[in-house]
């Protein structure tokens, strides 16, 4: 996930006025531009398919309702979103906490969420590929909620240490710091593999 | 051997992680390498640090289906659809109920063959029901206000 440029910014800034003014096509433009990065963060965070794709898209449904609200001089759309996003994911993992099921367990029974993209075609190579990306997957679904999310945000979306501090509104060192105690509890988890 | 002084632990730490994802630069580079130098155990760490990120970084989520973004903005805009018409719905729904429980009082205490107790019965039914529909939309008026997430659309 790479920063939001200037001109971008101002694209969405403009877009945003639109849908503002009631055009919804001018929303879909957003959403269209944005929706990748909203499911696959989802998926990191919620660890499903069919529930990263409904948060993310209910997601989009409470940022058009509350478009009013949302002020350019704070932050870029995405950012925005994304608060909106988390929480979502975030409310949704507690009720599922209260159910008896765990993330864990949801994460061992989808091992397939995670690939690695293959140039060898050698079984052996293949077999201990996907033992290892298995074990990541587990390893990533048993963290805390806050862990898991600087994971997904550095390792999987790519942002910079700017822009994790600009989404979660904390200061780059407290994400340093958090990002060391998330793969401190990673590579323990991960000692056999590693 | 030396040891790294539990002090500059945190320090280092931090520059590892600057260092692993590729953010560090200028003087915290040049600190950084000076403690892979000075500590055998600054640089194991380093090792098992940016094992882990290799690892890490090889991999992604797997695609979906391409349907599936291919339908995503449809789904976005049905939901978006039909939370307006919920809306429509609701307004509707509540000036006719309210127009209706008024009317159907005011027809019950004007009828001169109904009994008192009836009366007092039918209008304790249609007030009680007014009252829970008040309860229940202040509830969630004050559930919004008090609500993480409505802080975080505030923003």
């Amino acid at each position: 996930m790479n920063s939001t440029s200037r001109p971008e910014r101002e694209n969405d800034d403009w877009l945003i006025s639109r849908c503002q003014s009631g055009d919804l096509q001018a929303f879909g433009v957003l959403v269209e531009k944005y929706k990748q990065r909203a499911y696959y963060t989802a998926l990191g965070l919620v660890g499903s398919h069919e529930d990263a794709l409904d948060l993310s898209q209910e997601a989009f449904v409470r940022a058009y309702r509350s478009l009013g609200k949302f002020q350019p001089s704070r932050g870029s759309f995405f950012t925005w979103y994304y608060k909106i996003l988390r929480n979502r994911c975030f409310n949704f993992l507690r009720d599922r906490v209260r159910q008896p099921r765990s993330f864990s367990v949801i994460g061992e029974s989808k091992p397939q969420l995670l690939e690695i993209p293959d140039e060898n075609c050698d079984p052996t190579v293949i077999a201990e590929r996907n033992e290892i990306k298995d074990a990541v997957w587990r390893a990533i679904s048993s963290l805390n909620e806050h862990e898991r999310e600087i994971i997904i945000l550095r390792d999987f979306q790519g942002l910079s240490y700017k822009e994790i501090a600009e989404t979660l509104d904390c200061p780059i060192g407290t994400v340093m710091s958090r990002l060391f105690n998330a793969r401190r509890q990673l590579r323990e988890k991960l000692n056999g593999y590693l | 051997m030396m040891k790294l002084p539990e002090a500059e632990k945190q320090q280092f730490r931090m520059l590892l992680m600057a260092a692993i994802d590729g953010e560090i630069s200028g003087a915290d580079k040049t600190r950084f390498q000076q403690y892979l130098q000075q500590y055998p155990e600054c640089r194991e760490e380093w090792q098992r640090y940016a094992k882990l990120k290799e690892v890490t970084s090889t991999m992604q989520f797997t695609k979906p289906q391409p349907e599936v973004w291919d339908r995503y903005w449809i789904n976005v805009y049905n939901r978006i659809e039909r939370g307006i018409g919920w809306i429509i719905f609701s307004i509707g729904c509540v000036i006719l109920l309210t127009y209706g429980g008024f009317k159907t009082v005011e027809a019950i205490i004007a009828d001169p063959q109904l009994e008192l107790i009836v009366k007092i019965g039918i209008t304790a039914v249609i007030g009680g029901l007014l009252l829970l529909v008040v309860s229940v939309v202040r509830e969630k008026i004050f559930t919004a206000k008090t609500d993480r997430y409505q802080k975080e659309v505030q923003r």
